[in-house]
This record gives structure tokens, C-alpha cells and sequence, in this order.
């Protein structure tokens, strides 16, 4: 076979536009030049169309009185107040609805997610059925329903429901209480923030010492018994006073011996009986309060026998697994830490004399007075965001879950790990590797969709800036610029923080 | 058999009973519903929730329902469901917006013509998918133009401002679709250039819009293509809201194929060159088909929140499906109680019909598609 010899000898000759270095630079100065003409001539058009209407240019206007309402503001607002407060109350207010929604959409989203795949054939269809509709229907007709179908034709101002806790809903929104701290209240509040930072930190350093040494320090383990019977005591007291709510009869010191026969059980070995008690009383009661007030027309004899069922299964459950629970001296103490982080602020408050009264709104002569008044639009907003993207966070975090390879699972079991320790300590950790990076972006586009509040009339950026500020000054190109510096800030942020965790919990391979 | 070993068993382990019945009803009860107390717990709860729930909206939608036949009385009537009969009577005006009712032949002939030729093109088995494709993209769209708008061959001129209703909605998804197709491939290969300047021109083009909310473009097209065109151009309003829905849906497709630009191996791309194809012949005939394929559900995806996102162009004015049934729910002539509620129902049923159909029909060509790429 012939093998021509090529080496040494010079590349043929070639054509220099045929040389790709050159032909990308090339191609490059080619779409610069058509980008750049492009937009001189969008620019000159705009120049000669602004000119034609008279039309200055320039962010000046920002400083002039917007003098519309801006029907809710989280600062005082009033007709005398400038542009750039009415582009920040628009900003406040896309903030305040997306802080609230993506609250309530997470942890929607995580119960639908899990739910989607639960053992349980009812459950996971009912959560399939839910994420099948509200996925495929558009947010803006959601937001329409809530605002004009079931808001609006919410009781007026005079029938207003009452829901518990003085939470009042009619026509006009939602009144809840305004909360009134004194002047004392700050030092509840610094003890709120030192008794967390405690608790947390005594936490760690039990795990730190358990991992070193193979058990809880010895004053941990004793502190942990005594919390543990005061909380048993605080617990029981909750679930007798709300037995005493459903069942006449029973007086204070029958409350209270009861309780402190729980908390007394709850060191002996025989505490699993008092806590399948308070899991009965606790069942029996909630159930039976829910069931009454979803069904009227059932005869109450006969829920309070099937919740009165429905308790015993939950005893028996609690007894089961309270059985199976380690000594005291093994279990991390979480008792401890939540009478630290509740009864230091509890405390102060009582010691401190601090005062936290509650406005409560009262129904006056035509509208309701005091406390807060939360405009529908908002409620509309927040219900329609919440409910549209937990559907989409669902379904990331089943995708998330459902990524983790069933031999982790299987790993963890043969290390001995019960279910919650498997969840919490490997699956979980390794869903969050794929379940953060969607779920940021649907933080994102719950923001973004935050902007449909412009169509039911909540004073939100687009709805404040973009409409109203353009109508009146015209000034087109700079309202719409600086919208899109506003989202483009907000999306820039989010995939910064993306980068930043994709870096952090990359899987290290070789 | 005996053996001084001690760890042999020397005898058989007595048998056990045979187990209890694995199936039936009753077995797949207590493995699915009853497997634990907390099982059965979760499983009354949810009985009762459905007791709860679905009576009420069973009786609105069909139970208390006045089905067509029925008059406004009925409906106003104490406790009277969904209103169907008023949906049937503007049943037209929800489909066809302000369009001449003489002329409803012409959008029929465009429904009929656009299904006809959708369906061969979904089925992956069909033949003359190029011939197909062409009729669909390049064809159809033209001359269901012509026909929609008239002032040609004989046609009265319908203006696009008597368009809409759901003729409306299909128009904007289905013009967004076809155009932000080829656009977004283009973004999503100026993406992975080498060149820089296209590169970057490109990431900036795609990460402004994609950070921008739709409502934003909608009003920014409508506001300022105006003043961006020369002195004198009139831009017709649908048209301003086709190009911003086109520009953004364009955006998100992009990265949807570059997603499946980044899942090819190298190695293609190498061999291509090695070939002696130019980019474009190496791009065209054997990185695209590729590529493409392996997205094809997140295109599919993409085409259902854009086909949920032209409910917005009712912001800006256009009487689009949603706004078609927002503007008759203040009709007086059918106002009864439950005459919002009735049309939201419908609007909604009528949105989910196309995106489901297109979900399925995503998970099915994933599944479809799934086969050969498994290791």
C-alpha cells in the first residue's frame, strides 16, 4: 500500500476566505454591523416619533407628584407623593405577595409532592388530580376565579363571616388583628432571638459530644427528663382544656390532676400510656371539631362516635411507636430545646411586664374598624399564586425524590437506619441536589406571575409603574426600562444563588 | 442423612401454611389503602374530604345544572348550579369573537384544515411528514390569513379587531409556536457558538427576555413598537401582541434546544467534521435531528405554558378566549348568580382540554423516544 510522504512539505495553498479563523471575524463584524444599523434605526425612529408628539426624555418626572391612589401601600401614601415613592410602593407590594407566596406555595408543594407519592392509593390520587387540573389551566383565568367568582361574591360588609382567632372575611377583604407592642415588648423580642441562638447552639454541641463520645453529655440527658415532663404537663394541659371544651363537666382540678398524672407517667417506663392518652384526646377532639363543622346535617351523636374511633387509632398508633422509642438517654433533645426557645421569651414577657395587645377589628357603622384590613385583591393573589405554583413545586420535588436511586434507600436500610433517619439523613439530602435549582426558578416565576396582580387590580409594580405612571407621564421608555431592570435584578439574583448552590453541593466525582 | 457437622440441619424445616390470598379485592384494599394504622388514617381522611367536596361540585356542574333548553329564570333561580344554557347561547361569541356571523364558513374551513393537517403530522408513523410539514408551517398559516382577513379573491375584509374568542387564542399559540421555532434554534446554535460577538449577543437577547414577566412585553409591544417603527406606521394591535408572545416564547425555546444541544456527545460533532461538512450541513443533517429529538417533551412543555400564556393578551385589549367569556359575564341578559362562576368553568375546561391532550401527548413521545437511549 502507498503511503504518500506528506511530511515536510508546506500546507497547500487555500483560499483566505476559506480559513475559518478569518471567516468567523468576519462573520462577526457582519451581525455587529446589522445589530448596530438595527438599532440606530430603532433609535432614530424613536427620536423622530418622540419628536413629533413632543415628547421629552430623561428620569426627572421621577421627582415630580404622582398625585393618584394607590388603593394599598406598606408606607403612608398620599396624592402629594412623587413618582419614585409610587415605583416603590408598586415594588413593595410585588415583594410582599411573592414573599407570601412562595411561603405558602413551598409548603403546599411539598405535601402535594410527597403526597403524589404515597403508598396510599387515595392520597396520591387525589394529589394527581389536584396537579393534573391547576397545571393545565392559565393562571390569569385562576386569578379571575378567585377575584371576581369567589371574592366578590363574598357576604357584605354587614354578614361578614367570622373565622376563629377575630379574622373577619367579606366583600372588602380579609380583617385580622393589628398587633400593638409597647415599649417593653423589644426586650421579649431580643430574648425571642438569644433563646433560639441557645437552643440551637446547645443542639450542636450535643450531637458534637454524642459523636465523639456515644452518648449526650450527662447534664443534657438530666435537663432533657425534667423538659421532658414539663412539656408532657403543658401538652396534657392543652388536650384536657380542649376535652373540656367538647365535654361538659369537667372542672380545672380534674384538668389539672390529669395532667400532672401524665407528666409524672412520662419518666416511668410506663410512658407510652400517657402519650397514646393525650394522642386519643387530641384525635377525638380536632376530628370531632372538623367533622361538625364540614357537616352540619349529620347527627352529632354519631360523629363524635366516629371520631371517638378515629382516636382510638391514633393511641394505638402513638402507643406502637412510643414503644418502640429508645431511653431517654439516647434520644436527641428536642423537648429541652423547645421549652428554651418557648419559655425564656414567655418569661421576660411575664417578667418584664410587656404588654402585647391585639386591635381587634369591630364592625362599625358601615365598615369594619381597627386592625388590618388585607384588600382582596391581595387575598385573590396570593391564593391564585400559591395554588398555581405549588402544583409546579410539586412536581419538582416528586421529580427530586423520585432521582434519588433506590439502592440509597436500600444502603441505608442494611446500615440499620430506621425510616426517619433514612429520609433525613440520605434521601433527602440527595433529593435537595435536584430539587433546589427548579424550585428557585419557580420562586422566580411565582415573581414574575406576581405581575398578572395588574389584572385584578392589585397596586403591584406593573400595575402602579408600568400602567399608571406611563398613562400619565408618557414617558414610555423609561418606565419600561426600569421595569425590566427591576425583573432583570430579580433574575440575575436568582441565578446567582443557583450557581452558587449547584457549586457547593455539585457531586465531587473524580 | 446425619453429619457431625454441627452447623448442617439434619432435618427438613416443617412447612409453612400457604400464604393468604395475594389478589382480589380485599388484598388490594389493605396493601393500598389499609397497609398501616397511619395508612387507614390518611385513608378516612381522604374519604371524608371527598364527602365534603365533591357533592357540592358534582350538584353545581351537573346535579343543579340548567343544561340548554333551560331559560334565565332557571338559572336565577334559589340554588341553581352552572348555567350551561347561557354558555350555549354565546357559544358563538366564545368561539368566534365579533367575527361577521355570515362568514363563520371561514374559520370553520381554517379549524378544519388545521386539524386535518396536525393530526397526520402528530402521529410519528404517518407518511409525508416533509410534504406535511410544509402544507402545515409555510401553507396552512399563509392562506388561513387570507381566508380570516379577506379583501382578497372576492372575500369581505374582516379587521383583526372583530377576530376572537378561541379563534383568537389558537392564532396567537399556534403563530407563536411556528415562529419561535426557527428563531429559537437559531438563538439556541448562536448560544453555543464560538464566535464571541454572536455568543454574547445572543446570551443577552435570551436572558432579558426570559427575566422579563409577559405581561411586561405585551404592554412593552404594544407601547413601544409603535415608536420604534417609522412616523406614520400603523402596527395592528394583534400583531404587536404576536411579535412580543413570538419574541418570548422564542426565548424560552432556546434553551429548551440548547438542552439538547449539551446532551450530544462531542464526538458528533467531531465526526461531522471530519466528514468535511460545512457547519451548516453538519448542523442541519446531523446535530439538529438529534438534538431535537432528545427535547422533543420540553418543546412539547414549552408549547403548553405558551398556549396558557396567551390568555395575558386580554390585558392589552384583545378578545382573546378568557376575555371573551370575562366581557359576557357582565351580560344582563343572562346575569343570574351563578353566571361568572359558569363561564370561568368553561373557559377553564376549554384550556385544560388542549393542555392535557399535549401533555399526554409529551409523555407519550418520551416514552416513545426513551427506548433506544437507555444503557
Amino acid at each position: 500500500m502507498a503511503v504518500q510522504d506528506n511530511i515536510g512539505e508546506r500546507a497547500p495553498r487555500a483560499s483566505l476566505l476559506n480559513d475559518p479563523v478569518v471567516r468567523g471575524i468576519i462573520y462577526q463584524v457582519l451581525v455587529a454591523a446589522a445589530v448596530v444599523a438595527f438599532i440606530s434605526w430603532i433609535v432614530l425612529n424613536t427620536a423622530q416619533n418622540l419628536a413629533a408628539q413632543n415628547k421629552s426624555t430623561g428620569f426627572d418626572f421621577l421627582f415630580r407628584t404622582a398625585g393618584f391612589d394607590i388603593s394599598f401601600t406598606l408606607f403612608p401614601w398620599s396624592r402629594t407623593s412623587l413618582y419614585w415613592q409610587a415605583f416603590l410602593a408598586g415594588l413593595l407590594n410585588t415583594l410582599l405577595v411573592s414573599i407570601i407566596g412562595i411561603f405558602f406555595a413551598t409548603i403546599l408543594g411539598f405535601t402535594l409532592g410527597i403526597a403524589r407519592l404515597s403508598s396510599n392509593w387515595l392520597v396520591a390520587r387525589v394529589a394527581t388530580v389536584y396537579i393534573e387540573t391547576i397545571r393545565n389551566i392559565p393562571l390569569l383565568l385562576q386569578l379571575f376565579f378567585w377575584y371576581f367568582a369567589v371574592l366578590k361574591a363574598m357576604p357584605a360588609v354587614r354578614e361578614s363571616f367570622a373565622l376563629p382567632l377575630d379574622i373577619f372575611i367579606n366583600q372588602r377583604g380579609l380583617m385580622v388583628p393589628r398587633p400593638l407592642p409597647d415599649q417593653e415588648f423589644v426586650w421579649v423580642l431580643v430574648a425571642i432571638v438569644t433563646a433560639l441562638i441557645a437552643a440551637i447552639a446547645i443542639g450542636i454541641w450535643a450531637t458534637r459530644v454524642r459523636t465523639a463520645t456515644g452518648r449526650y453529655p450527662g447534664q443534657v440527658v438530666l435537663a432533657a427528663k425534667v423538659a421532658d415532663a414539663i412539656v408532657s404537663f403543658l401538652v396534657a394541659l392543652l388536650a384536657f382544656s380542649l376535652l373540656a371544651n367538647m365535654v361538659r363537666g369537667i372542672s380545672m382540678p380534674i384538668m389539672l390532676g390529669a395532667s400532672v398524672l401524665v407528666a409524672a407517667v412520662s419518666v416511668t417506663r410506663f410512658a407510652p400510656f400517657g402519650r397514646a392518652t393525650l394522642a386519643f384526646v387530641f384525635g377525638l377532639t380536632i376530628l370531632y371539631a372538623l367533622l361538625v363543622a364540614m357537616f352540619p346535617a349529620v347527627p352529632q351523636l354519631l360523629i363524635a362516635s366516629g371520631s371517638a374511633i378515629g382516636g382510638l387509632t391514633m393511641a394505638w398508633i402513638t402507643f406502637a411507636r412510643a414503644t418502640e422509642r429508645p431511653p431517654s438517654e439516647g434520644r436527641f433533645p428536642f423537648a429541652l430545646l423547645i421549652l428554651i426557645a418557648v419559655g425564656i421569651p414567655s418569661l421576660v414577657y411575664w417578667a418584664t411586664g410587656a404588654q402585647l395587645a391585639f386591635e381587634i377589628p369591630v364592625l362599625a357603622r358601615f365598615n369594619f374598624r381597627g386592625g388590618v384590613q388585607l384588600p382582596p385583591e391581595l387575598v385573590a393573589l396570593v391564593f391564585g399564586l400559591t395554588i398555581y405554583t405549588a402544583a409546579f413545586i410539586a412536581e419538582n420535588v416528586r421529580g427530586g425524590i423520585r432521582a434519588v436511586s433506590s439502592g440509597q434507600n436500600e444502603a441505608a436500610q442494611s446500615l440499620g437506619l430506621k425510616e426517619g433517619d433514612r429520609l433525613r439523613l440520605v434521601i433527602i439530602p440527595q433529593a435537595m441536589r435536584v430539587i433546589v435549582p427548579p424550585l428557585t426558578s419557580q420562586y422566580l416565576n411565582l415573581t414574575k406571575n406576581s405581575s398578572l396582580g395588574a389584572a385584578i387590580g392589585y397596586p403591584e409594580l406593573v400595575n402602579v409603574f408600568t400602567g399608571t405612571t406611563l398613562n400619565q407621564t408618557g414617558k414610555a421608555i423609561e418606565v419600561i426600562a426600569l421595569t425590566m431592570a427591576v425583573y432583570l435584578t430579580f433574575s440575575l439574583l436568582t441565578s446567582a444563588f443557583m450557581n452558587w448552590y449547584n457549586g457547593r453541593v455539585a457531586l465531587v466525582e473524580r | 442423612m446425619t453429619t457431625d457437622t454441627a452447623y448442617i440441619r439434619d432435618e427438613f424445616v416443617p412447612e409453612r401454611p400457604a400464604p393468604g390470598r395475594a389478589g382480589g379485592p380485599i388484598m388490594w384494599l389493605r396493601a393500598n389503602l389499609f397497609a398501616t394504622p397511619s395508612d387507614a388514617i390518611l385513608t378516612v381522611l381522604g374519604v371524608i374530604f371527598l364527602l365534603w367536596a365533591v357533592p357540592p361540585i358534582y350538584n353545581f356542574i351537573i346535579g343543579h345544572a340548567v343544561f340548554p333548553g333551560g331559560t334565565v329564570e332557571d338559572c336565577r333561580a334559589e340554588g341553581a348550579g352552572a348555567c350551561w344554557a347561557y354558555i350555549y347561547a354565546r357559544f358563538n361569541f366564545f368561539i368566534y369573537g365579533f367575527y361577521p356571523i355570515d362568514q363563520y364558513w371561514r374559520p370553520n374551513i381554517v379549524f378544519i384544515l388545521g386539524a386535518a393537517l396536525i393530526l397526520p403530522l402528530l402521529i410519528p408513523t404517518a407518511p409525508f411528514k416533509r410534504i406535511n410539514a410544509v402544507l402545515f408551517f409555510l401553507v396552512f398559516p399563509v392562506f388561513g390569513f387570507f381566508l380570516l382577513s379577506g379583501g382578497v379573491f372576492g372575500l369581505s375584509y374582516v379587521p383583526t379587531e372583530q377576530w376572537g374568542g378561541l379563534l383568537v387564542t389558537l392564532i396567537i399559540s399556534l403563530v407563536g409556536i411556528i415562529c419561535s421555532i426557527p428563531l429559537g434554534i437559531l438563538l439556541a446554535l448562536g448560544r453555543q457558538s464560538d464566535l464571541p460577538v454572536i455568543k454574547t449577543l445572543c446570551v443577552m437577547f435570551i436572558e432579558l427576555w426570559r427575566a422579563m414577566p409577559l405581561i411586561t412585553v405585551l404592554f412593552m409591544a404594544s407601547i413601544m413598537l409603535p415608536l420604534f417603527m417609522p412616523t406614520g406606521t400603523n402596527v395592528d394591535k394583534l400583531l404587536r401582541a404576536l411579535v412580543g408572545v413570538t419574541l418570548f416564547a422564542s426565548a424560552y425555546l432556546a434553551e429548551v434546544v440548547r438542552g439538547g444541544l449539551q446532551a450530544l456527545p462531542r464526538g458528533q460533532y467531531e465526526a461531522g467534521a471530519s466528514l468535511g461538512l460545512s457547519y451548516w450541513k453538519r448542523t442541519y443533517f446531523i446535530i439538529l435531528p438529534q438534538a431535537i429529538k432528545h427535547v422533543i417533551p420540553g418543546i412539547v412543555n414549552n408549547f403548553i405554558a405558551l398556549f396558557k400564556d396567551t390568555s395575558l393578551v386580554s390585558i392589552v385589549g384583545i378578545f382573546d378566549l378568557l376575555n371573551t367569556v370575562q366581557a359576557a359575564s357582565s351580560d344582563i341578559e343572562w346575569a343570574s348568580p351563578t353566571q361568572a362562576v359558569t363561564g370561568y368553568v368553561f373557559a377553564a375546561f376549554m384550556f385544560w382540554i388542549f393542555c392535557f391532550a399535549m401533555s399526554r401527548y409529551s409523555l407519550w413521545m418520551e416514552r416513545r423516544l426513551d427506548t433506544g437511549h437507555k444503557r
